[in-house]
């Protein structure tokens, strides 16, 4: 009976978490659609600064990563193919695993490391500083001043990063098919982009999308959910890198079950 | 509060508390507080640590919901409010935080700024006219550029002041301003509240355990021990007053027995509701 009430209560945990995410998405959502035609107009202006951060800064470690990927699939890839005499397929491999899950994928874990860990520290701190309930006495809504933007900055950053992304990795594919499979860059490039339909493209993309919401959903959460004192600050932070890894795969299933069964 | 008693405006009460009760989910902190804040009076609120004096403040503005009871401003019961009419009565009011709680990533200009440019449709001509007043009032001027890791405490707690000065309010808040202060810098803040006082004739509401500082700037004090209010007078009815626990916590005498370990133990690992309270420091 102990398991069984155990699995109850995390169950019920769970979904109380992520009713809470769903609120927060929600009241964020809210300030970014209604509230503007309410007087209360976005500011775009820290939504940028969020954007550079989010996204610019993340290119170059997000190219070496997703580069190194591309020849890591490529490598794998080759391995099994060249039994088949088919290393031709090796492009078209990389090309369809990066786009459709790889590319996303990737791109959502380096976000998660460095923008996901990022909110929930700052958010955190400004907690313990009372930051947030100076912000609430002046009757300026926290997750106005501070998620919305974010939330705007991540769902336009993370499309753009996966793109480069997915480049990125074809490219890394590319170094292994001019060095081992015969391919010249061109013709390595030309048979990636011949092989992509746009769904697997755009799956790709909406799961971005929806990685994107989901991290700083987690990551301002546990921000806000801080207790008291540096040593919390701390938990909230891995916390939030903790759970949007983990949501962040949730998601990719669910997403991928529903492109697989309406056919994308 | 109705047009009848217009008559009586002046003597009406700025903020009027009625057997006000806060939890914490099954602990209830405040048992009922009733008073009034008189409009331009200075009220200080005194309690030791565990009396709930600072989850009284955090309800006055707001930040804590009451259980039960009113708090009435300016005709309005707040504990009844929606958030967006909260809203409206906050930008009549200001808060100055025991730690300051200046944004660390702006500087000390665009944090006293802030509230008016989220707020007013005021040019930023205007604006930066407006903050550097209110730097002056507190009297740092010329530390618009700086940023708040760059000040010391004491300037901190003034620029804290001058942010919460920048709407004008007309219920100006301390959350323990001597707080972490030394007794020289603690005596400049005390002086900038006099002067406020003064200069503005606004009421202020202070939370304290300093001594001191509460008979220099009080017109009036409330003492709370343990969620109740076991006196409220003028400084010298406190001063003279034969109840033994005004006198215990004004002649400093040290409480008899220890502290109950499970009382304590409570304290520290109840759970605050939902996006809540920082637990630790907040005895209170």
């Amino acid at each position: 009976m102990e398991l069984v009430s155990q699995i109850g209560g995390g169950v019920t945990n769970g979904l109380a978490y992520i009713g809470s995410l769903t609120s927060l998405a929600g009241r964020a959502a809210y300030f970014t659609f209604v509230a503007p035609f309410r007087g209360k107009p976005l500011r775009l202006q820290r939504a940028v600064s969020q954007a550079l951060e989010v996204g610019v800064r993340a290119l170059p470690i997000l190219s070496l990563i997703t580069f190194f990927i591309g020849l890591i699939l490529a490598l794998q890839a080759a391995y099994e193919l060249k039994k088949f005499g088919a290393m031709d397929l090796v492009a078209t491999a990389v090309a369809i695993s990066m786009t459709r899950e790889l590319g996303p994928l990737i791109t959502a874990i380096v976000v998660i490391g460095r923008s996901g860990s990022a909110f929930a520290a700052e958010i955190g701190t400004m907690k313990v500083t009372e930051e947030i309930d100076a912000l609430e006495t002046m009757a300026i809504s926290p997750i106005q001043f501070l998620v919305t933007p974010k939330f705007l900055a991540m769902i336009v950053m993370l499309p753009c990063l996966t793109i480069w992304a997915n480049s990125m990795g074809i490219l890394g594919g590319a170094s292994f098919g001019v060095a081992q499979a015969d391919f010249t860059w061109g013709r390595y490039i030309r048979t990636s982009v011949e092989a992509l339909f746009l769904r697997d493209i755009v799956t790709g993309l909406i799961k971005s999308v929806m990685f994107g919401i989901t991290i700083t959903a987690v990551g301002c959460l546990e921000g806000l959910n801080t207790g008291a004192g540096a040593e919390q600050v701390g938990r909230s932070t891995t916390r939030a890198v903790v759970m949007s890894i983990f949501m962040v795969v949730v998601v990719d299933l669910i997403f991928t079950l529903l492109f697989f069964f309406i056919g994308g | 509060m109705d047009a009848e008693s217009m008559e009586f405006i002046d003597s009406e009460p700025m903020l009027s508390l009625r057997d006000l009760r806060v939890s914490y989910g099954d602990r209830e902190i405040l048992h009922g507080i009733t008073f009034d804040v008189m409009r331009e009076e200075t009220l200080v609120i005194l309690g030791g640590s565990g009396s709930g004096k600072s989850t009284l403040l955090r309800t006055l503005v707001g930040l804590e919901k009451p259980s039960s009871g009113e708090i009435w401003i300016k005709g309005k019961d707040i504990a009844k409010l929606s958030n967006d009419e909260m809203d409206e009565i906050r930008k009549r009011i200001g808060m100055s935080f025991q730690g300051s709680a200046l944004f660390g990533s702006m500087t000390v200009g665009e944090n006293v700024a802030l509230p008016l440019r989220e707020h007013t449709k005021l040019e930023d001509s205007t604006i930066e006219i407006m903050l550097r007043l209110k730097l002056e009032q507190v009297g740092l001027a010329g530390f618009e550029y700086y940023m708040p890791s760059q000040l010391s405490g004491g300037m901190m707690k003034r620029a804290a002041v001058a942010r919460a000065l920048a709407m004008d309010p007309e219920i100006l808040f301390f959350d323990e301003p001597s707080a972490g202060l030394d007794p020289i810098i603690a005596a400049g803040i005390d002086q900038l509240i006099l002067e406020l006082k003064k200069a503005f004739r606004m009421t202020i509401i202070v939370v304290t355990h300093e001594l001191a500082s509460a008979f220099l700037i009080a017109d009036r004090m409330v003492l709370i021990d343990k969620g109740n209010v076991v006196a409220i007078g003028t400084k010298e009815e406190m001063r003279a007053s034969k109840q033994p626990r005004v006198r215990q916590f004004l002649d400093r005498v040290a409480e008899p027995e220890v502290a109950r370990e499970l009382d304590y133990l409570q304290m520290l690992t109840e759970d605050r509701r939902s996006v809540g309270v920082p637990g630790g420091k907040r005895g209170t």
